[in-house]
């Protein structure tokens, strides 16, 4: 599945300072949840932390989800409308991580 | 600037907003729980501001305001709104741009790139103070001195006077600072931990200072950190945010972690914790220190030298320890109040990995 994945106010420093990622994230290569074929959010974080997040994780997670003050918008709608780690994601999402614990 | 979404509506039933009930919900309000579509949401953002000005009397008309500009996402936040509110309701404000250099590489050097990115894009003089002018000392300097462990002394003394002396050459009214309704909520808790019932009462304070030389003033106040990130993302703003590369205040990042863990869980504390504060009274046993002004360089100072003048004196005679915790030594003949001397003050002020004083 192509995903587009972009990280925001600090948090791309945590992945070698790229902001956006064109990532293919195949259902079959992570354990899905839930026991759907459908990939949720919930999966597609712990794809990042295994494939994209490079230095201080707990920077972007805390526990299973984001750590508390990241933002996260699918398709440009906050996650907190779609379901936070149950949203489903499709072919060719959009999804923004952003952290509001940088910088004044 | 802002595209309008044509990214696709996830399947999940149409949200709708709740108040034009016609576009797609794009967020929802940590204030308000309510789910609201991006044209709404810039409105009653605005809108609110707008009200908290109002009602608090920020501002008079004819006045000159300075912008506590740091590049980060607070203070860009607040130019882009102030300057579009005083267009669209006529407030009759001359509108600055106020940054200090502390002469950290590779830090506030490209944070200033910012702000004077803003100051085009948003049509606002820019001033900047740097330390090096002002104390003879870039803050990269006086970490090498000083080492790691207590520039955050530094960093809030010498910011707080370095603002007031910038907002002196610019001959402004008044200061306005991007603290938002997390950082006060913040502040609140952080009092309470150090059992600083005087200060706990006057962090809350929408405007401080009328004292003092230049008075200061928090219209983001109840606005939410993540309502000013979501505006300043849908909208495309410029800011900066990379951590200061000097540690920031440990002690301040748990109380940081503890509110967000907390608004996760219920939004509202936030407010709660702000209004908890705003509801304490300063006792009559707490005394306030007297103001007076600084042998010196002149600063408003409760003692013999300001803060800044001790701090300074310590590491231009070789003994960075000078002034840092208690006050001791060259206030000592003079110290009237040796536990509250304004060197607390810093705690009024962000941790200095989140420059926006
Ligand atoms: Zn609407
Ligand atoms: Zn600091
Ligand atoms: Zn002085």
């Amino acid at each position: 599945m192509q995903l587009t994945l972009e990280f925001g106010g600090g948090l791309e420093l945590l992945c070698n300072s790229v902001k956006i990622h064109n990532v293919n994230v195949e259902p079959q290569d992570i354990e899905l949840q839930g026991g759907t074929k459908k990939l949720i959010m919930k999966d597609l974080l712990t794809w990042i932390r295994g494939n994209l997040i490079k230095e201080r994780p707990e920077m972007f997670m805390k526990g299973d989800t984001v750590r508390p003050g990241v933002l996260v918008l699918v398709n440009d709608c906050d996650w907190e409308l779609s379901g936070q780690l149950n949203t489903t994601l499709e072919e060719k999402d959009v999804v923004v991580f952003i952290s509001t614990l940088h910088g004044g | 600037m802002e595209e309008e979404g044509d990214a696709k509506p996830k399947k999940a039933g149409p949200r709708q907003c709740c108040v034009c009930n016609q576009r797609r919900a794009a967020l929802k309000r940590p204030k308000t729980l309510e789910q609201i579509c991006r044209e709404c949401f810039y409105r009653v953002f605005e809108e609110e501001i707008h009200q908290v000005i109002v009602e608090n009397q920020l501002f008079k008309p004819g006045e000159r305001i300075a912008i506590g500009a740091s590049g980060g996402k607070d203070s860009t936040v607040l130019a882009y709104v102030l300057s579009e509110l005083n267009r669209r309701n006529n407030y009759g404000l001359d509108l600055f741009l106020l940054s200090v250099d502390e002469g950290i590489t590779g830090y506030r050097d490209d944070s200033l790139e910012t702000v004077k990115r803003n100051e085009i894009q948003y049509g606002l003089p820019l001033k900047v103070v740097s330390y090096k002018d002002l104390y003879g000392w870039t803050m990269d300097e006086m970490v090498k001195m000083i080492g790691l462990k207590n520039n955050c002394t530094f960093c809030g003394v010498f910011r707080r006077q370095a603002l007031d002396r910038g907002a002196a050459l610019l001959k402004v009214d008044k200061l306005a600072t991007g603290h938002n309704a997390d950082d006060i909520a913040e502040t609140v808790l952080l009092n309470i931990l150090r059992g600083d019932i005087a200060r706990l009462s006057r962090c809350t304070a929408i405007t401080t200072g009328e004292d003092g030389p230049i008075p200061r003033c928090k219209p983001f106040k109840y606005t939410y950190e993540k309502e000013i990130v979501m505006y300043a993302y849908f909208k495309r703003l410029d800011y900066f945010s990379t951590e200061c590369i000097y540690s920031p205040n440990a002690y301040r990042g748990f109380a940081r972690e503890f509110i967000k863990d907390l608004e996760r869980i219920r939004p509202r504390a936030i407010l709660d914790i702000i209004k908890s504060g705003e509801d304490f009274r300063i006792s009559t046993s707490t005394k306030m220190p007297e103001q007076g002004t600084c042998e010196r360089c002149g600063y408003i100072s409760s003692q013999k030298w300001c803060k800044a003048c001790v701090l300074l004196e310590g590491l231009n005679r070789g003994l960075p320890k000078l002034g840092i915790g208690r006050s001791r030594g060259l206030n000592q003949e003079n110290s009237k109040d040796v536990k509250k001397g304004n060197g607390a003050r810093s705690i009024e002020s962000k941790q200095c990995g989140s420059l926006d004083f």
